[in-house]
């Protein structure tokens, strides 16, 4: 059972590879468009991100206001680090923050916030 | 030792409590405590009356208060209550009932919680209840919904009008311990989402997380048992404590438990002066 697992796996790597390789603009759009979509699901689900308890954004219906609008993003975040640095420990920055610590407490994986992170540059 | 850990732990807060009550939870008294707690809440609301804190987000949202105004007409606590007087007048299996061990009647609020300095501990109405009942050779209620809220209902009743007035007695310090401790609960960031009670009943009260607004801590002591949308039924103090300890992924603590009596403490002197309103309906 776990052999072929695992080789169906390798192969999918080898194959996400030759696809990257050989067929990149297309594709890369594809995977980028899809790893924002998983931000934007992570962002909004109650149980993950649930930023819209908080935050006005994008198309979400009846947010929060404890926090600032998220908008304009690549514009007020333009060194990403900072961006993650937020989502990861709040608290750094505001000893007094409503915001909960996403990677520090371990409520978002990083893939999870990476994803998260992607989406919140398309706002 | 237990002191230094009590210390950490609200020196951890600081940030948090620093504009609201004092660094370490002995170094303000409970009387400043009240000042600082209250003022805070009305210079924030200030059309809002002292008296009105007692209905929660009621008091600082229109909207909300007219649909809820509209529920008060016809109560749905109101069957509670009469079921609450049922069991107050039915005798135990002994002949006795709870008249013998609340000798004033039910109209019990202003007594409760109280320091029991015999007993070293804050002993709150409910457990009250069910030593009565123990005492007189009958089972214990549960703590958090059915009978006890019931008869709550009925004896909160019957109190509606008395004023809150929980005494920490002056040079006891173990009353002084127990308060310190439910303070230092309530501005304590806890759970996996990181938040005191204060982070949301006071620095956050009066704004919304979706489309809730977070009321006041203010008051919140006062119309216990509620009537809870939510819940479909009446539940007491401790079961709303349990969950908003859940909403921040924090373990709760039990009903009755030490740290929830102590917390009760704390939180009911904070509304000293305000009228007891309960039983009370709530979204
Ligand atoms: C419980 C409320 C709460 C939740 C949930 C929350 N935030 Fe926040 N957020 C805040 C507050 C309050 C601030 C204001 C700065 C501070 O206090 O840290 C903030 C600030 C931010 C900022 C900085 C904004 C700026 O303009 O400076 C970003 C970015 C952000 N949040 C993103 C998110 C994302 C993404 C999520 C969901 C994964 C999220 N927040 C969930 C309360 C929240
Ligand atoms: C994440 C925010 C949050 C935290 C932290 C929180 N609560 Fe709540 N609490 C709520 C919400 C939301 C409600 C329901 C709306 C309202 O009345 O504020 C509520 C309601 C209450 C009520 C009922 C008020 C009423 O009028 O019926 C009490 C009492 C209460 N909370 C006490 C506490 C205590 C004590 C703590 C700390 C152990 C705490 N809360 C922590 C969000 C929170």
């Amino acid at each position: 059972m776990r052999k072929p697992a695992k080789l169906t796996a390798i192969a999918a790597s080898f194959a996400a590879v030759l696809a990257v390789s050989l067929v990149p603009v297309s594709s890369m759009a594809e995977g980028a468009k899809e790893t924002i979509a998983m931000g934007k699901k992570v962002a909004y689900d109650r149980k993950l991100g649930n930023c819209l308890a908080c935050h006005m954004m994008d198309d979400g219906v009846s947010p929060g206001d404890l926090g600032p609008p998220l908008v304009a993003m690549k514009t007020r975040f333009p060194d990403p680090a900072k961006l993650r640095a937020q989502l990861e420990d709040p608290m750094a920055a505001n000893a007094n923050t409503m915001m909960p610590p996403f990677g520090k407490h371990n409520i978002l994986t990083d893939d999870q916030l990476d994803a998260v992170i992607e989406y919140l540059y398309t706002l | 030792m237990k002191k230094t850990v009590v210390a950490i732990a609200i020196l951890c807060v600081v940030g948090l409590s620093s504009t609201v009550v004092a660094k370490n939870a002995a170094d303000t008294t409970p009387a400043q405590d009240i000042e600082t707690y209250r003022s805070y809440f009305t210079k924030k609301f200030p059309g809002v009356p002292l008296q009105e804190f007692s209905n929660g987000v009621y008091a600082i949202d229109k909207v909300s208060r007219d649909s809820w105004e509209a529920i008060e007409e016809f109560p749905p606590y109101e069957p509670f209550i009469e079921e609450g007087e049922e069991l107050w007048n039915t005798p135990f299996a002994n002949g006795k009932g709870y008249a013998d061990c609340f000798k004033d009647g039910p109209a019990q609020r202003k007594n409760y919680p109280h320091w029991d300095a015999k007993r070293k501990m804050v002993v709150t109405l409910p457990l009250a209840i069910n030593e009565c009942r123990e005492a007189n050779g009958e089972k214990p209620l549960k703590w958090k919904v059915g009978a006890i809220a019931s008869l709550l209902a009925y004896m909160g009743y019957e109190s509606r009008g008395q004023t809150t007035n929980v005494v920490i007695p002056e040079g006891d310090a173990d009353a002084l311990a127990a308060y310190n401790e439910g303070k230092s609960q309530y501005f304590s960031r806890r759970g996996q989402l990181n938040f005191a009670c204060a982070s949301c009943h006071m620095q956050s009260s009066g704004m919304h997380v979706r489309t809730d607004i977070l009321s006041p801590g203010l008051g919140h002591t006062t119309g216990w048992p509620v009537y809870r949308s939510k819940w479909g039924n009446l539940g007491t103090l401790h079961r709303r404590f349990g969950g908003c300890n859940k909403q921040v992924r924090a373990k709760p603590f039990k009903a009755q438990s030490k740290e929830y009596r102590n917390l009760e403490y704390f939180l009911t002197h904070m509304s000293n002066g305000i009228e007891f309103n309960g039983p009370s309906a709530r979204k």
